[in-house]
């Protein structure tokens, strides 16, 4: 059997799928942990410069090995192949996002498929302290991040017709069907949700929802249903609490993330955790650069401090993650620091500021 | 493609024959409304009904019956209700023949929040409209299993395809007073299909620079516009992310039951049409909503150049909706299909 559950400090290790989210033993050098942070493009370094503050503040005993990955270090094949080894090396990291080079190489893609990162988990939960459309939403996006529209094959055919390529596997569709419905498992969820289009891609999408529902049938606590991506969109907008876990291809996963992430508070405020085989990577709910503010300090570093949050409790330092979880909540709920995504004008640094006061607090 | 119009404008007091096909469903019954409701407001229109229906072909090609498709021809203009495509019976979906036929290249959704029906987005208001390529992208039904188990879908992006729908939208933002336009896309990831997109955008809004020209990732724009939707005006974008923002933006303003539609073709040819499904199940008690199919019409008679007839209909419309003494299930009233409609024509006649 197995189980996976990050945050709850149980762990196992499927026999069949391989993957593990925290049993692997990790790189420890005087009671230590060495994770990779690459803070990424935009305004990437703002936000990561705020958990290593929090992180030194509150003394967690985690060490960073910070990879630099902007646009410049890329043009050196070797800066990325580095960052892919020390992710591999240490199985854990924090990253944000990075801007797609010049030439044609797509580094987040290929991050997540050299590492086999497959699984992207968003969960948008609504926060009191933030004033949307809708109330009341717990959703868990679980987005298939390997394949999909995202294997970036294009040929020009013929001058002026471009092919892309979209590629769907049983065994890709297999795998994030069965982590979908073990994560819903361990999470007490009680539907999970496949999401498609295989009205109009019978093949592609057809084999991917057959798939989700041949694993649904090991899992009959678990409620299974099927619907139409462009109806859910519309469904997320008129009664997003319908939604509880929803497991989906490459692409639905990052607009429907984007979406609820938008519905709940925005990019500034949602965390996200991925997992491969032995390997987890902690980073922003919806992953957007934000280079026209590139170095102006105004974003929220909400999402990517939750982010290392959960890193933490994935790291099995659940005392340090729960009360810097709670931290972050409690600011926004009562809404003591409002950066401008959240209606204000605050610093970057002013909210990491009202974090670390509100985790002496609590301390 | 609009030199039809012109042609129509001279020659309002004549009567325009207009083809409509009723669909399956409860678009029979929601197409009778339209006509009561237009022949209440004496729109100088006469309807020349026709069946749609799929026939599959010895060579495994699927067309429509020939008098439909000689009555589009000829009239240019047609209303076209929700249509059923049968499954497993080998012939493609009848929308996608339609399409075909045609050659509607760019669909038009208009998204805009309607008074009386609040959504939590009726606050700021929403106005917007979704230009979508019609004809290929996603949609080219290109699929083939490489090896059990792997299986590669084909998304197609043509230069001319792209340049259509571009053009079509920069002329309707220039014809309809509005400012701004977005292409929606994910350049990022599908560098060389998205990329051809937008530099046929790009190049179309050159020809354009009283219209502002932007560039968004899809996924930015879901995140943006469930923020505040009223900061966005018209969008372009290929076919599938056009669906799927097209139901997102008719789901801020109330659902599919109110968003119209209209698809243009070569030589002038534009079928409006009702984008909801054919709700079976409402059939036997006539309680469809034909909101969204009577908006379509509107749609169609302002690009005839009818548009006091449309704004004294648009107006009836939007009073018995925010009156709500006669609206239907779907919005949260009890009327029937013929109730409701009688009420709007009530209205018109004052």
């Amino acid at each position: 059997s197995r189980c996976i559950n990050a945050e709850y400090g149980s762990s196992g290790i499927n026999a069949e799928y391989g993957v593990s989210t925290a049993a692997a033993p990790r790189t420890k050098y005087g009671g230590k942990t060495t994770v990779t942070l690459i803070p990424g493009d935009g305004v990437g370094p703002e936000l990561a410069e705020s958990v290593t503050t929090i992180f030194k503040e509150m003394a967690v005993p985690v060490e960073f090995e910070m990879i630099d990955l902007n646009r410049e270090q890329l043009k050196d094949e070797g800066a990325f192949d580095y960052a892919i080894k020390s992710l591999k090396r240490n199985g854990v990291g924090l990253k944000g996002v990075i801007n797609r080079s010049a030439d044609f190489r797509h580094h987040n893609v290929e991050f997540r498929g050299n590492l086999d990162v497959y699984a992207n988990v968003v969960r948008c939960m609504s926060f009191e302290g933030i004033k949307t459309h809708h109330t009341g939403i717990d959703l868990i996006a679980i987005r298939e991040n390997t394949e999909g529209e995202y294997s970036c094959l294009e040929h020009e055919s013929v001058p002026g017709v471009v092919e892309s390529l979209k590629i769907i596997t049983r065994e890709k569709s297999m795998r994030i069907a069965k982590f979908a419905f073990d994560y819903a498992r361990e999470h007490n969820r009680k539907k999970v949700t496949c999401i498609h289009k295989a009205n109009i891609m019978k093949q592609s999408d057809g084999l991917f929802k057959a798939c989700c529902k041949e694993v649904s049938e090991d899992y009959p606590m678990i409620k299974y249903e099927e619907q139409i991506v462009d109806n859910t969109c519309q469904q997320l907008v008129i009664n997003p609490q319908q939604f509880d876990v929803m497991v989906m291809p490459n692409l639905y996963g990052n607009l429907v993330s984007n979406l609820a992430a938008g519905l709940v508070g925005g990019a500034g405020v949602v965390p996200s955790k991925s997992y491969g085989e032995n390997i987890a990577v902690f980073e922003p709910g919806a992953r957007h650069t934000w280079m026209e503010m590139k170095g102006m300090y105004v974003a929220n570093p909400s999402a990517m401090v939750l982010s290392g949050a959960f890193m933490l409790k994935h790291l099995q330092l659940h005392e340090a993650g729960d009360v810097l979880i709670k931290a972050v909540n409690n600011v926004i709920n009562k809404r003591s620091c409002l950066t401008i995504d959240l209606g204000g004008n605050a610093s970057t640094h002013d909210m990491t500021n009202t974090i670390l006061s509100e985790v002496d607090a609590l301390s | 493609m609009f030199l039809g119009r012109a042609a129509l404008r001279s020659s309002t007091r004549a009567l325009h024959t207009v083809t409509l096909f009723p669909g399956d469903g409860i678009g029979p019954q929601i197409s009778e409304s339209v006509k009561n409701i237009f022949a209440a407001a004496e729109v100088p229109i006469q309807w020349e009904e026709r069946q749609v229906y799929p026939i599959l072909e010895p060579n495994g090609k699927t067309r429509i019956p020939e008098d439909a498709v000689e009555s589009i021809f000829k009239n240019k203009i047609g209303l076209k209700g929700p249509m059923r495509t049968a499954i497993g019976k080998g012939h493609v979906s009848l929308n996608l023949t339609i399409r075909r036929t045609f050659g509607l290249y760019a669909n038009v959704r208009p998204a805009k929040s309607v008074p009386g029906v609040i959504t939590p987005y009726s606050a700021e208001g929403v106005d917007c409209v979704i230009m979508r390529e019609n004809t290929e992208g996603e949609y080219s039904g290109i699929e083939h299993t490489v090896v059990p188990g792997v299986v590669q879908s084909v998304k197609l992006i043509t230069r001319e395809a792209s340049r259509n729908v571009a053009e079509y939208a920069f002329q309707y933002a220039k014809d309809h007073g509005r400012k701004n336009i977005v292409a929606l896309h994910k350049a990022n990831i599908m560098k060389m299909s998205d990329g051809m997109f937008l530099e046929q955008c790009r190049e179309v809004a050159a020809k354009y620079p009283e219209i502002s020209y932007k560039e968004m990732y899809l996924d930015s724009a879901c995140l943006k516009i469930v923020s505040d939707p009223s900061k966005f005006d018209v969008m372009v974008m290929p076919n599938l992310y056009g669906d799927i923002f097209s139901d997102l933006t008719a789901g801020l303003i109330g659902g599919l039951g109110l968003a119209p539609s209209g698809n243009m073709g070569k030589d002038g040819i534009a079928i409006y049409e009702a984008v909801h499904g054919t709700a079976d199940d409402l059939v036997e008690q006539n309680k469809g909503n034909p909101t969204a199919l009577l908006m379509s019409a509107l749609m169609m008679l302002r690009h005839m150049g009818l548009k006091t007839h449309a704004d004294k209909i648009e107006g009836a419309v939007l009073e018995t909706l925010k009156e709500r003494k006669f609206v239907t299930g779907d919005i949260g009233g009890t009327a029937t299909n013929p109730e409701y409609a009688a009420e709007i024509c009530r209205k018109i006649k004052g």
